[in-house]
C-alpha cells in the first residue's frame, strides 16, 4: 500500500505521515500541491491519495477532478483532509467523487475511522 | 450609518439651493423668460462646481492626513528609508510563520525520536512478561532462568536510560511551546495596525463618497465572483454561520445525507 500525502504545509504532511505510520501504513510520499502531485500519481505507484483543499498552484478539488478524469486513476481512493468547512464545498467534493472528507483540526481516531471506512467499502 | 449622515450634511447646501431655484426656474420657463432661466441654471452650476471644489479640497487634505497616519513619508529626505508599517507588519507575520513552523518541526522531531523508544520498551516488556509467566508456571530450566535474569537486568538499565531520554524530549517539547507567547504579542500588534488602517480606509471611503455625490458619479456594482472553490481556510465563527459545518459530525451527517 503506497500513499501520497498532498499538503502545502510540511508540518501537516509530517503529522499525517506519522498518523498513517501508526495505522500501519509505512509507505507514504509527499507533494506540496496538486500540480506536483498529479505527475507522481500518473506513474501509477500509488494506491491511496490524501489531499488538502487550499493550496497554491493546483488546489485539492482540482486535483480530485483531474484524478477522476484520468482513465488510469479514476478509481483511486481519495481522502480530503482540509480546513475548508463550507457546506457547498463538501457537496462539491462529494460530487467530484471524493471517498472521504475530514475537517481540520482532526483527531487520530477520526482519520483512522475514515481510512478504514474507505478500504472497507472498496473491499466489498 | 456614518457615511449616510455625512453625505446628508454636505448635500444640504446644494440641495437647498436646488430646491429654492427649481420653482423659480419652472416659473421663468413657463412665463417664457428664457434669458433669466438660463442665468438661474448658470448660478446653480456655479454652486455645484463650488461644492465640488470644496469637497475635492477637503478630500485632498484628508488624503494627506490619512497618508501621514500610515506613516508614509512621500517627500522628506527619508522617503526611501522610511519603514512602512504595512511592510513591517508583513515582516512580523512572516516571523510568526517562521516561529510556528520551527516550533512544530522541533516538536515533531522530538515526538518522532520518542516514539520508537516507547515501541522498544513495550516490545521488550512484553517479551520479558511472557518469559516471566513461564517461570511462574515452573516451566523454566535453570539456565533459561539465568538468561531471563540477565535480560531483565539489561532491560532495567535500558528503561532507566530511555526514560531519561523521553523525559528530556518531553521537557524540550514543553519549551518549544514558547512560540505562543512571542507570536501572540506580534499578532496583537499587527491586529492593532489593521484596525488603524481600517479606520483610515473607512474615512477615505466616506470622503470619496461625498465627491461622488456632488459630482453625480454612479458606480456600477462590482460583481462578486463565486469564489467558494478558492478555499477560505479555517472558519473562525463556524458556530454562527449557517453555510459552514461546525465539526466532523456535521460533515458526516451532510455526507450521509448525500448517500455516503
Amino acid at each position: 500500500m503506497r500513499i501520497l500525502v498532498v499538503d502545502d504545509f510540511s508540518t501537516m504532511r509530517r503529522i499525517i505521515k506519522n498518523l498513517l505510520r501508526d495505522l500501519g501504513f509505512t509507505n507514504a510520499d509527499e507533494a506540496d500541491d496538486g500540480s506536483t502531485a498529479l505527475p507522481m500519481l500518473q506513474t501509477g505507484k500509488y494506491d491511496f491519495l490524501v489531499t488538502d483543499w487550499n493550496m497554491p498552484g493546483m488546489t485539492g478539488i482540482d486535483l480530485l477532478r483531474a484524478v477522476r478524469a484520468d482513465e488510469n486513476l479514476k478509481s483511486l481512493p481519495v481522502l480530503m483532509v482540509t480546513a475548508e468547512a463550507k457546506r457547498d464545498q463538501i457537496v462539491a467534493a462529494a460530487q467530484a467523487g471524493v471517498n472521504g472528507y475530514v475537517v481540520k483540526p482532526f483527531t487520530a481516531a477520526v482519520l483512522k475511522e475514515k481510512i478504514e471506512k474507505i478500504f472497507e467499502r472498496i473491499g466489498t | 450609518m456614518t457615511i449616510k449622515k455625512i453625505r446628508r450634511e454636505t448635500s444640504t447646501e446644494l440641495e437647498r439651493q436646488l430646491q429654492s431655484e427649481a420653482s423659480d426656474l419652472k416659473a421663468l420657463v413657463d412665463a417664457g423668460n428664457f434669458g433669466e432661466a438660463l442665468r438661474v441654471i448658470t448660478r446653480l452650476n456655479e454652486v455645484r462646481d463650488k461644492t465640488l471644489y470644496q469637497e475635492v479640497g477637503r478630500l485632498t487634505r484628508s488624503l494627506h492626513e490619512a497618508i501621514r497616519n500610515f506613516h508614509i513619508d512621500t517627500q522628506g529626505p527619508r522617503a526611501n528609508e522610511e519603514i512602512l508599517s504595512i511592510d513591517d507588519a508583513s515582516d512580523r507575520l512572516g516571523y510568526v510563520v517562521d516561529m510556528t513552523n520551527k516550533a512544530a518541526n522541533r516538536t515533531l522531531d522530538l515526538v518522532e525520536e520518542g516514539m520508537p523508544i516507547a515501541t522498544r520498551m513495550r516490545e521488550e516488556a512484553n517479551g520479558i512478561k511472557a518469559e516471566w509467566a513461564r517461570f511462574r508456571r515452573r516451566e523454566m530450566k535453570p539456565d533459561e532462568f539465568r538468561d531471563l535474569s540477565n535480560r531483565m537486568e539489561v532491560f532495567l538499565e535500558q528503561i532507566s536510560a530511555d526514560s531519561n531520554k523521553v523525559y528530556g524530549n518531553l521537557s524540550d517539547i514543553l519549551l518549544a511551546q514558547d512560540f505562543q507567547d512571542l507570536t501572540g504579542q506580534v499578532i496583537k500588534k499587527v491586529i492593532g495596525l489593521v484596525k488603524e488602517v481600517e479606520e483610515n480606509l473607512v474615512n477615505l471611503v466616506v470622503m470619496a463618497g461625498k465627491v461622488d455625490m456632488v459630482a453625480g458619479f454612479v458606480h456600477d456594482d462590482i460583481q462578486q465572483k463565486d469564489e467558494s472553490e478558492r478555499g477560505e481556510g479555517p472558519q473562525i465563527h463556524a458556530q454562527q454561520r449557517e453555510d459552514v459545518v461546525s465539526g466532523q459530525d456535521d460533515v458526516d451527517d451532510l455526507l450521509s445525507s448525500l448517500g455516503f
